[in-house]
């Protein structure tokens, strides 16, 4: 079956399809990870976009119980290179293809990928539509071009979590450990984490279990005073995906967390939240960073971590007071603010990703800084 | 920062090429040296291979051709005083060094400190042992198992691991002295070989992980622990076999993003616990494929032929950034040379796919066991790029040049295998399994059955079934099939890499590869080349390292400048090596800097010449006519150079230019004519110079009647071939018929040359230069062994030292009196043979040599520099290069052989090279020369012992000379009853030893006993090789020194007497040339 791909700017691509028969509209971003395209499939933060694989091959592995990191596929399509004939691991449960049609999510295969990130990169996300079931490039094009996009649209509250619920510890749990050096927090234990969930992502729930932490995740809209009143040792502030400047009753709430001295710690769109309430701004990257290879400085000593990072949005480093806060990361790619520290308050917050699923490991530590800020407040 | 507290640097290159150390180490050293000069850092290099880019003595400011011995480094360190030594360029020989410099207490003593690697680094990663201990220490998961010092040690290992188990010798290199043992009546011998490979006479034991998933990822770290993995790398074949010898693939595929970031971390883990500050490192893993245990098989703390392979598949330069870092440098302060706006601290993203496919060489060595295994015995590789697997695999062997286009190992002029392949066909690790796997799925196999027998994974088997399904395709469609259907599939077939001669074969309806060609291009099917760019295109690449593909968009972006395309030698084998990508750099280097725009093409990951630093713009791409069509398509290059690159684009001149590709330098057709016998012998004749009597024969009824002509014995050999492949000296008739057939399948539907064999003549090359009316000699080198040995593999002193002034000038006067006739215009070789007084040319090569860049470094002129500029249209006048340079002093070449990484080979020379690289000793006397050679070759002269001596009866009267002589120099004499009864009747002192042939294992048990320090064995004949096999099978088990003709006995005693006389001075190129 014959794909159809159309980008807001006219161009048409034909592919094959995969996964489900259906359209999609929606915003069109690469992602450069070479391994962990199901979590990135899963990940929240793609709510609204199609993802373009940069990677050869995908569907390799096929689909893991262990490796989601939400419930369902998030993305709107998967555009491809070579889509997998066969799945080969020891864990796999079901095929890349099966699995997206089981959550009616349309995919592309055979497409350049290459040219087509290329064309992102230099003019920018586009929005696109796809269709699997032969519908017309011109009836795609104005699908497209009609659909009011992503900015400024509240895209959270398609993924927050309707109530609040306890975090339970999933089959995925198990790849997830803490740094040796942190045994102990974890055994002092019994950290009462509330997780704001603007789209959040599983291993960031594991990791913060992992310390010991018993979560409650809320949904985005609770406000500074619910929250509060459940007295938490910490509270975290979740990725999710789209435009910060579309939430200000969250943005609100952060600035009221900030005031309480209970330590705060933001993961994303929850480091951009914290930039707003401090009154910065944020602004769009260009085509944003989408990738498991992002190197990251820590500006106190130099050193540089291997991030996770899926963000089209940055705060504006000049808008912060730095009598007030200390830039602690940056991007070594272009120098964009990637971390940020309050130096009279527990409240600190990193762009990219620490419990990089998919990615490398290298910011892992970072989570146990919230545990030692957490254990300094006690 | 840079630290600036070092000024100078001591790095120390591999030495020789042999299998498990080869070209790449130029490739990393010439980065590493090149790197740190720029920074400031005075660089003292030293490396015995003449052959090697980075002995040029424009690299490194101090440059030693001198052997890597402890001795001769310390020497060099007294002279030169280094304040550092970068160890970890030069393989496994510069650790090795380090390691004994540091023990000796040298580099204490000189203050020299070690940089990259420190001492206990290398001792954790290289002692098997230490490295265990470090891992589980530090709850790093490793195979079971342990070190063993006896076989009884042994025995209870392996209650522990279990049958089979893998036995390994520790410190050895390239699996060395490595097997499997299956059975306990197995483990003595295993056992025993080990320990003797071992320096340290250390056996490694280790449970089997044979069959499991093998992964390598290479890594840097700086000081300040910031740690990137550069590149992942799936063996197609799995555990069990050496991943030297493995098909190979990055990035990994068959692995979650769980999986990989394990491998991850533990990389990570494993550098700190083995302490790498510091530099470049490869980490190796076996995963369980049933329940994905990971066990860590091995790292080693320098950069090596894998990093080289992750360099070249990322663009990310490991070697530079290992010498950067190693002097100071953090990772985020260095630039991403390739997007000149990120920095080197990340990791590449790669949006194509990497293949490397290893070259063996087991028709030069019959008798060895082509079974793959854990000791490596390829001798080459080539790598391809594709957007997707199918298409990188196909290009991968299309660029093995093996005959062969297809995934069946079919080629133009090959015919398909029709046997049925079998579950048992497929399950012994052997180089042509990947074809039999194809022809298995072909066959209608289970994928799964394959998979689990040979241990591939699944999914790689399933890529080849789609190409598979896309050749039925091709086979099925006939003339009515519509265009735009016929579109489709070709472009489909191209996108998976199919080759325009495969696809020839594969539609009824076309008949050659041009035909394809053409209707590609008129339905507008046409490559396009992508960027190597580190970033899956998520920045803009400033680097033109490219490779083709079958996409949407060409990012060649080529100029108008006036350009020049230089044609590589593609995959290294024995007979074209390191020598041709030596000149085609040169190439490079030389063009550019007469303001040319130079365009490198090859496909060997090895080499200096597919470094994106090296020309202008890189091509990493098959070299087959159909690829540098393409490239030549789209650069339009004024002329294309074929003629430094060995044998490969030689065989590509006449197929581009009848596309109407402009040949720069000497014709083609000079170059054919050369070549071809009968043209050739009509020349000669014009000419009057003599040559042997010779005749040509496509049959074995002509060989037997040009040989009776001309008279035994003979040379017969095959035309257009390189290294002497399938020549052979035949004694008799009875013995021609076996070697025709041999010629025959070399070199298929080519004539056959037979030639008189001229006993006892001494053998003379002759490398020089012309321009179409001037000819100047460059050098003249004679050989040390006399005629019958192929060149490649005869020892060599530049300059001659048994030929007279007269006879020279009459080799000089032919020399010019050839490549004028045959208008050169660049580089030739003559070789001659001198006999009674007669000067005879045996073979006339207008293009580069093997011995030209051993020739420049001796005489200080650059030959293929030089003759590139000739062949962009300069004479030699306006390059000042009239007349012959004088040296100083003496040069020798020694050959270095394989036969202890290939056992079962026979060990005798012949007319068929068989080395695999080659060392030079240099000084101004002759026998210091030989024994600096010797040296550097491996086997040093004994100054003290006892020597072996059997030579046949022809030989007695020399070899009795050569008694004397080591009498004399206090040597005590073993010999065989009739070689013994010579000398004693000489009077002097002997001990009768009896032949191995009747039975008795004397002469094996005083080798293996250490009580032989040098052996001299000359064999019956070319055909009764079997008497000595076994002293020499003993002796290179031993590593004692084996001389097999009594010209190197000769030169042996010379050097043993010259360093009696006198110490071994050690000077640097640069010394050498300004006379201080």
């Amino acid at each position: 079956m014959t794909a159809t791909l159309v980008l807001e700017d006219g161009t048409i691509i034909e592919g094959k399809a995969f996964g489900a028969e259906t359209d999609a509209v929606f915003e069109l971003v690469f992602n450069t990870s070479m391994t962990g395209y199901q979590e990135i499939l899963t990940d929240p933060s793609y709510r609204g976009q199609g993802v373009l694989f940069t990677v050869s091959h995908i569907g390799n592995v096929g689909i893991n119980l262990e490796d989601d990191e939400s419930a369902k596929p998030q993305i709107s399509v998967a555009v491809i290179r070579s889509l997998s004939p066969q799945v080969s691991n020891w864990r796999s449960a079901l095929s890349l293809s099966d699995w997206l049609a089981k959550h009616n999510v349309p995919a592309i295969s055979g497409v350049d990928t290459r040219w087509l990130t290329r064309k992102l990169r230099d003019g920018g996300t586009q929005k696109a539509a796809l269709s699997t079931k032969g519908t017309s490039a011109e009836m795609l094009l104005n699908m497209a071009r009609e659909w009011e996009g992503l900015d400024g649209r509240d895209v959270v509250k398609e993924v927050t979590c309707e109530e609040s619920y306890r975090w339970v510890n999933d089959e995925g749990f198990k790849w997830v450990k803490p740094l040796n050096n942190e045994q102990l927090l974890v055994e002092s234990g019994n950290w009462k984490v509330i997780a704001y969930d603007f789209g959040i992502k599983e291993n960031i729930l594991r990791h913060l279990s992992s310390y010991g932490a018993n979560i409650t995740v809320v949904p985005a809209d609770t406000t500074a005073d619910e929250v509060l009143s459940l007295k938490p040792d910490g509270i975290f502030l979740s990725n999710r995906p789209g435009d910060p400047a579309g939430l200000p009753y969250a943005v609100e709430a952060v600035e009221k967390l900030i005031n309480s001295n209970v330590p705060v710690f933001g993961i994303c769109l929850g480091h951009q939240l914290i930039g707003r309430a401090l009154g910065a701004d944020t602004h769009k990257l260009k085509f944003g960073h989408h990738g498991g290879n992002h190197p990251v400085q820590y500006l106190p000593n130099g050193e540089v971590l291997i991030t996770a990072q899926n963000h089209n949005y940055c705060v504006t480093a000049g808008d912060l007071n730095p009598d007030e806060v200390e830039i602690t990361y940056k991007s070594l790619n272009d120098d964009s603010l990637e971390g940020l520290r309050m130096k009279n308050k527990p409240v600190f917050s990193v762009q990219f990703h620490p419990e990089a699923a998919p990615g490398p490991h290298d910011a892992h530590d970072i989570f146990g800084e919230f545990f030692r800020m957490m254990n300094n407040s006690r | 920062m840079k630290r600036t507290d070092i000024h100078t640097i001591l790095v120390p290159g591999s030495g020789a090429i042999v299998i498990g150390q080869a070209a790449e180490f130029d490739y990393s050293g010439t980065q590493a040296v090149k790197a740190l000069k720029a920074e400031g850092y005075r660089v003292v290099l030293v490396n015995s291979n003449p052959a090697t880019i980075m002995t040029d003595p424009e690299i490194a400011d101090a440059t030693y051709i001198e052997p890597l011995t402890p001795e001769a480094l310390e020497a060099i360190i007294a002279q030169e005083k280094p304040d550092a030594m970068l160890p970890t360029v030069g393989g496994q020989t510069g650790l090795n060094l380090a390691l004994a410099l540091s023990e000796n207490g040298v580099l204490e003593k000189y203050g020299v400190q070690l940089i990259g690697a420190n001492l206990s680094a290398i001792k954790a990663a290289e002692d098997r042992m230490l490295f265990r201990e470090t891992m589980q220490k530090n709850n790093i998961p490793v195979p079971r198992g342990g070190a063993a010092y006896s076989i009884e040690e042994a025995r209870e290992l392996v209650k522990e691991t279990g049958y089979p188990v893998l036995v390994r010798a520790s410190f050895a290199m390239g699996g060395t002295g490595a097997s499997w043992v299956y059975e306990s009546n197995q483990l003595e011998e295993a056992i025993r070989k080990a320990i003797s490979e071992s320096p340290i006479g250390q056996a490694w034991l280790e449970e089997s992980v044979l069959g499991w998933k093998e992964y390598e990822l290479e890594v840097m770290r700086d000081k300040k622990n910031n740690f990137v993995v550069v590149c992942s790398i799936e063996n197609l074949d799995p555990m069990g076999v050496h991943t030297g010898d493995s098909i190979t693939v990055a990035p990994a595929q068959t692995l979650t993003d769980r999986e990989y970031q394990i491998l991850r971390d533990l990389a990570h883990q494993v550098l700190s616990a083995v302490g790498v500050e510091t530099g470049g490192s490869n980490v190796q893993f076996g995963v369980d494929p049933k329940t994905g245990r990971v066990v860590v098989i091995e790292m080693n703390p320098r950069v090596s032929r894998s990093s080289a392979l992750a360099s070249k598949a990322t663009g990310f330069p490991i070697a530079k950034l290992a010498a950067l870092v190693a002097v100071g440098y953090t990772l985020d302060e260095i630039t991403n040379d390739i997007t000149k706006q990120t920095k080197a601290a990340f990791e590449p993203s790669l949006d194509y796919v990497v293949v490397k496919i290893p070259r063996w060489a087991f028709e030069k060595f019959p008798g060895v066991d082509p079974t793959l295994g854990p000791q490596m015995k390829s001798v080459g590789e080539a790598m391809a790029l594709g957007r997707t697997f199918p298409e990188a695999l196909n290009k991968a062997i299309q660029s093995l040049e093996i005959g062969v286009d297809a995934l069946d190992a079919s080629g133009p002029s090959r015919e398909l295998l029709t046997e049925p392949e079998t579950l048992s066909s497929l399950t012994i690790p052997r180089a042509d399994r990947l074809f039999r796997v194809y022809r298995a799925i072909r066959q209608g196999m289970s994928l799964d059955e394959i998979a689990n027998v040979t241990g591939y994974d699944v999914w790689f088997l399933a890529q080849m079934k789609e190409m598979q399904n896309v050749e039925l395709r091709m086979q099925n469609a006939d003339s009515k099939m519509q265009k735009a259907e016929l579109k489709t599939l070709l472009h489909e077939a191209k996108q998976m890499g199919f080759a325009d001669s495969h696809i020839a074969r594969l539609l009824s309806t076309f008949h050659s590869p041009l035909d394809v060609r053409n209707l590609r291009k008129e339905l507008n099917i046409l490559p396009t080349f992508q960027r190597v760019d580190t970033c899956a295109a998520e920045f803009e690449s400033q680097t033109p390292y490219l490779y083709s593909a079958y996409e949407m968009e060409d990012e060649s972006r080529p100029t108008d400048k006036q350009k020049i395309l230089i044609l590589g030698g593609g995959p290294n084998r024995i007979g074209q090596g390191i020598e041709f990508d030596y000149c085609c750099c040169q190439a490079a280097f030389a063009l550019s800097r007469m303001g040319y725009e130079t365009i490198m093409y090859n496909c060997n990951p090895e080499t200096v010449s597919t470094d994106y630093d090296t020309a202008d713009r890189l091509y990493f791409e098959p070299l087959t006519l159909e690829h540098v069509l393409n490239v030549i398509d789209k650069e339009n290059p004024i002329g294309v150079i074929v003629q430094f690159g060995g044998q490969t684009p030689l065989n590509l001149a006449a197929g581009l230019e009848a596309a109407g590709v402009k040949i720069l330098g000497t014709s083609p057709h000079a170059i054919q004519l050369s070549e071809d016998r009968e043209e050739f012998a009509k020349l000669l004749k014009e000419l009057d110079i003599p040559q042997p009597e010779n005749g040509i024969a496509r049959s074995l009824e002509e060989a037997r009647e040009v040989a009776q002509r001309i008279g035994y014995p003979v040379l017969v050999r095959p035309s257009f071939v390189l290294g002497g492949r399938a020549m052979a000296l035949v004694e008799s008739e009875a013995h021609l018929a076996g070697f025709i057939q041999q010629a025959i399948e070399a070199a298929p539907n080519q004539p056959i040359l037979i030639d008189k064999f001229m006993e006892d003549a001494f053998e003379v090359d002759v490398d020089a230069l012309a321009d179409g009316e001037r000819v100047v000699v460059g050098a003249i080198m004679e050989h040390i062994e006399e005629a019958g040995i192929h060149s490649g593999d005869a020892a060599c002193v530049l300059p001659p030292y048994k030929v007279s002034a007269y006879h020279l000038e009459i080799m000089r006067e032919y020399t010019k009196q050839l490549g004028l006739a045959l208008g050169v215009r660049g580089l030739m070789n003559v070789q001659f043979a001198l006999k009674d007084e007669i000067v005879c040319v045996l073979e006339v090569n207008p293009r580069a040599s093997r011995t030209v860049p051993y020739a420049s470094k001796a005489t200080n002129l650059n030959m293929a520099y030089v003759a590139a500029q000739v062949m962009a249209g300069k004479t030699l006048k306006e390059l000042n290069v009239t007349a012959q340079p004088k040296v100083d002093g003496f040069f020798i070449k020694e050959s270095v052989l394989p036969f202890k990484k290939l056992p079962g080979s026979s060990s005798l020379l012949g007319p068929e090279m068989r080395s695999t690289g080659e060392v030079m000793g240099h000084a101004s006397h002759f026998g210091h020369a030989f024994a600096k050679s010797q040296t550097a070759a491996g086997l040093g002269l004994p100054d003290e012992g006892a020597i072996l001596i059997t030579v046949n009866d022809y030989d007695k009267s020399d070899g009795l000379k050569f008694a004397r002589e080591m009498h004399r120099l206090g040597f005590q004499l073993y010999a065989t009853p009739g070689t013994a009864f010579m000398i004693n009747k000489a009077g002097l002192p002997v001990e009768t030893v009896e032949k191995a042939q009747d039975g008795s294992t004397q002469i094996v048990d005083l080798i293996r006993a250490g009580k032989i320090q040098l052996v001299l064995n000359t064999p019956l004949g070319p055909h009764a090789h079997s008497d000595g096999a076994e002293i020499r099978k003993a002796a290179i088990a031993m590593n004692i020194p084996l001389l097999t003709t009594l010209s190197t006995a000769t030169a042996a005693v010379s050097a043993i007497q010259a360093i009696r006389k006198k110490e071994l001075k050690y000077k640097s190129l640069q010394n050498h040339y300004s006379g201080t």
